[in-house]
C-alpha cells in the first residue's frame, strides 16, 4: 500500500470544480510534482493535502491514517509557502523553532534541532537576523528549514523557487533536492515550471482543469505523452494531424497532409483512424541538399520521414537554434539544432529551402 | 536653478511651512505659558518675571507653583486620576475595538468601506448632542432604568449618572474610532498566509491568533492607544457633563484656576505638567515608530 493514497479527491467551489476526481498514489522518499498552468487545481490539491481547504468528498490516506478530518495543525505535514511566509516579527531561529515550541518539545531539544536546521542550510551566522534582513535565496532556506524543523512525514513545496530570479532558480533547484534527499521526506510539489518539475521530481503529475492528465517519470511525460495537451504543455512539439492508413503490428503509416509518416512501432488503433503525429523539435534534423534518390531509397529502409519546407524564421538561442519550417500545405515546423560548432558550415538564412527528416522510432501517436 | 535644487528646495517649502506653523502656534505659545507659570501672582494680575526699574533688571523665577503642584494632594491626586481614567479608556476601547478592527479586516473587500463608514457615522452628529444624549439614557429616571425597573431586575434605580461608570463609558463612546482606525490599518495589511504557516506548524487558531496577529498589530495597538489615551487626560467637556464630583480631573482644575481663581501662573503651572504627561508618552511612541521604521528600511 502506498505511503500517500489520494482517492477519488473531488474540490467544488460554488459550481466550479476546482479539483475533480483525482487519485493518486505516492511511495515513501518520492518527490511528486504536480504541474499545470495557474488555475489547473494543482495548488487546490496542494492545499487540502496541508488542511487550508477541505474535500469536497474522496479520501486522503497518509500511512494508513485517513487525514480529511484532520486541522492543519494536527497533521504530520508541513509545508513550504511560495511566498515563504516566514514570521516578520522572529528571528531567523525563532521562526525555525516555532513548531517545535507548539509542540511543547524541551528546550536543549530544540536548541539542538534548530542548530541542526541553521547548519543543513547554511543559515548559521544569520541567526538572529529578521526576515527582511535577509536576501530573497536565505530566505527560501529559512522556510525550507522551517518546514523540515519538526521532521513532517510529508513536505509539501509550493512553486518552492518561484520568487527567486533565474540564476538563483537553477542552482537552488539541485541544493533543494539534495537536501530533501539527504533527510528522507516524501515530498509533493506543486509546479508551473516544466523544468522546475522535469530537475526535481522523481515523478509528475500533469494537470489540466482539475485532472490529472498522466502521471509518470519526468522522462515518460516528455518521450511518450499521452495527449496532446501533455505533449503540448511540456517541452515543444510539432503535431500533424492525419489517419491511420497501415495498421501492423510492428509499424503503422499515417496519411496527413504534409507526408505519410512511417512509425515503427505498433499502436492501439484501427485503421481509418483519426490521429495526432507528435514530433519534437530536437529529433528532426535539417538538410540543405535535396536527397538524391540512393539517399531516398535508404530513407525509406531505415524507415525515416522526409518533408521539404521553407525556413521562415530562425530563432537562435545560443545552445540551440530554432528555425521555423514551412510546409507546402502551411504547417509551420519548429526543428531546433544544436550549435556544437561555432561556425557553421551552411549558414542558413530566412526563405532557403530545406529537407527535414526525422526517424520512425522517434514518433509518438496520439488518439484524439 | 536646476532640476535637483529646485526640487530640495520645494521639499524645505513644504517641510518648513508646517514647522513655521508649529512653531509659531505651539512651541513659542507654550513658552508664554510656562513663562507665566514661574511668575509671581500680584493682587489681581501676576508680575512679568522680567522688571526694568531704574535701571535695574531684575529677574525674578518662582517656582512656588511647582512645588505646590508636587505637594498639595489634590492636585497630584487629579493627575493621577486622569491618567487612571484616560487609561482605563484607552483600554476598554483597545478591548472593544479589536475584534470590531479584526472583523471588518477580514470582511471581504467590498464590503469594508461601508463598515468603516458606519464607524465614522457618529461624527456627522455634534459632539455635544451626543454626550447630552447619554445624560438622558443614563439619568435616575433615565431610559436604562426605566427600563431595568419595568423588566424587574432592578427594585430602585441604579445611580449611573455623574459616576466614573458614566465618564468612562462616555469617553470610550467618544473616541472608539480612533482606536478602531489604525487597528484596522494594520490588520487589513497583514499578510494571512503567515496564520496558514502558523497553523501548519502546529499553532492552534488561539495561538496563531497571539503568537502571529497580536504582535504584528502592535503598531495600530500604540498608534489607537495615543490617540485615545492622550486627549482623553485633558478631556474638560465629557467629565463635565458625564462625571460627578468623585471624577475631578485636571481639565476641570485648570479652568478653575483660570477663572475661578484668576490665578494665571498656577494655571499654566498646571497646564505645563499636564502637557509633559503627554509629551513623555508620545515621544516613547515616536520612538518606537522610528525604531520600527528603521527596521524595516534595513
Amino acid at each position: 500500500m502506498a505511503f500517500l493514497q489520494i482517492r477519488h479527491i473531488v474540490k467544488q467551489f460554488d459550481e466550479v470544480f476546482a479539483v475533480d476526481d483525482v487519485s493518486l498514489d505516492i511511495e515513501q522518499g518520492e518527490i511528486f510534482a504536480l504541474l499545470g498552468s495557474s488555475g489547473c487545481g494543482k495548488s487546490t490539491l496542494l492545499r487540502m493535502l496541508a488542511g487550508f481547504e477541505t474535500p469536497t468528498s474522496g479520501q486522503i490516506v497518509l500511512g494508513g491514517q485517513d487525514i480529511v478530518g484532520l486541522a492543519p495543525y494536527d497533521r504530520p505535514i508541513n509545508m513550504m509557502f511560495q511566498s515563504y511566509a516566514l514570521f516578520p516579527h522572529l528571528n531567523v531561529w525563532d521562526n525555525i523553532a516555532f513548531g517545535l515550541r507548539r509542540d511543547g518539545m524541551a528546550k536543549p531539544d530544540i536548541t539542538q534541532r534548530v542548530d541542526e536546521m541553521l547548519e543543513m542550510v547554511q543559515l548559521k551566522p544569520y541567526a538572529k537576523r529578521k526576515p527582511h534582513q535577509l536576501s530573497g535565496g536565505q530566505q527560501q532556506r529559512v522556510a525550507l528549514a522551517r518546514s523540515l524543523a519538526k521532521r513532517p512525514r510529508l513536505l509539501l513545496l509550493d512553486e518552492p523557487l518561484g520568487a527567486l530570479d533565474a540564476k538563483l532558480r537553477q542552482r537552488t533547484q539541485l541544493e533543494l533536492v539534495h537536501i530533501i534527499q539527504r533527510v528522507g521526506v516524501t515530498c509533493v510539489m506543486v509546479t508551473h515550471d516544466q523544468e522546475e518539475a522535469m530537475t526535481m521530481a522523481t515523478r509528475i503529475g500533469v494537470m489540466s482543469e482539475g485532472k490529472i492528465l498522466q502521471i509518470g517519470r519526468p522522462e515518460e511525460i516528455y518521450e511518450t505523452p499521452n495527449c496532446r495537451f501533455v505533449a503540448d504543455f511540456i517541452g515543444t512539439v510539432n503535431l500533424f494531424k492525419g489517419r491511420v492508413s497501415v495498421d501492423e503490428p510492428d509499424h503503422v503509416v499515417i496519411d496527413s497532409p504534409e507526408c505519410s509518416h512511417y512509425v515503427s512501432h505498433g499502436i492501439t488503433g484501427t485503421l481509418g483512424m483519426e490521429v495526432d503525429v507528435a514530433v519534437r523539435p530536437e529529433k528532426m534534423v535539417l538538410q540543405t541538399t535535396e536527397p538524391t534518390a540512393l539517399e531516398r531509397q535508404a530513407d525509406a529502409e531505415a524507415g525515416r520521414n522526409q518533408v521539404q519546407g521553407v525556413i521562415t524564421d530562425i530563432a537562435y538561442l545560443g545552445s540551440l537554434t530554432t528555425y521555423h519550417v514551412r510546409m507546402a500545405s502551411g504547417l509551420v515546423l519548429k526543428v531546433t539544432q544544436t550549435n556544437a560548432a561555432r561556425h557553421t558550415s551552411v549558414p542558413l538564412a530566412s526563405g532557403d529551402a530545406v529537407w527535414v527528416w526525422w526517424g520512425g522510432s522517434d514518433i509518438v501517436v496520439l488518439t484524439r | 536653478m536646476s532640476a535637483a535644487a529646485l526640487a530640495r528646495w520645494g521639499s524645505r517649502t513644504l517641510i518648513g511651512v508646517p514647522m513655521v506653523f508649529l512653531l509659531s502656534f505651539f512651541l513659542l505659545p507654550f513658552l508664554v505659558v510656562f513663562k507665566i507659570s514661574v511668575s509671581e501672582m500680584d493682587i489681581v494680575f501676576f508680575r512679568d518675571v522680567l522688571t526694568w526699574v531704574d535701571g535695574l533688571i531684575t529677574i525674578k523665577i518662582n517656582f512656588g507653583n511647582y512645588l505646590s503642584l508636587a505637594q498639595d494632594g489634590l492636585y497630584l491626586g487629579t493627575y493621577l486620576r486622569s491618567l487612571g481614567y484616560a487609561g482605563m479608556t484607552a483600554l476598554i476601547c483597545l478591548l472593544i475595538a479589536y475584534p470590531f478592527a479584526y472583523c471588518i479586516a477580514r470582511s471581504p473587500a467590498d464590503q469594508r468601506p461601508a463598515l468603516l463608514m458606519m464607524v465614522m457615522l457618529p461624527f456627522w452628529t455634534s459632539f455635544l448632542l451626543r454626550i447630552y444624549a447619554w445624560k438622558i439614557l443614563l439619568a435616575d429616571s433615565g431610559v436604562f432604568n426605566q427600563m431595568l425597573l419595568a423588566l424587574g431586575v432592578i427594585a430602585e434605580p441604579i445611580k449611573m449618572m455623574n459616576t466614573p461608570f458614566s465618564l468612562i463609558l462616555g469617553m470610550v463612546y467618544c473616541y472608539i474610532p480612533f482606536m478602531i482606525l489604525p487597528l484596522y490599518a494594520t490588520l487589513v495589511k497583514m499578510d494571512l498566509s503567515l496564520l496558514e504557516a502558523a497553523l501548519d506548524l502546529g499553532a492552534t487558531p488561539a495561538q496563531a491568533f497571539w503568537r502571529i496577529t497580536v504582535p504584528l498589530s502592535k503598531s495600530g495597538i500604540i498608534a489607537g492607544s495615543m490617540l485615545v489615551f492622550i486627549p482623553c487626560v485633558g478631556e474638560f467637556v465629557i467629565p463635565e457633563l458625564l462625571g460627578g464630583p468623585q471624577t475631578l480631573m485636571i481639565g476641570r482644575v485648570l479652568w478653575d484656576e483660570f477663572f475661578g481663581n484668576n490665578d494665571w501662573p498656577m494655571a499654566a503651572a498646571v497646564a505645563v505638567v499636564m502637557v509633559l504627561l503627554i509629551v513623555v508618552p508620545l515621544a516613547f511612541f515616536n520612538k518606537h515608530q522610528a525604531e520600527s521604521n528603521a527596521q524595516a528600511r534595513a
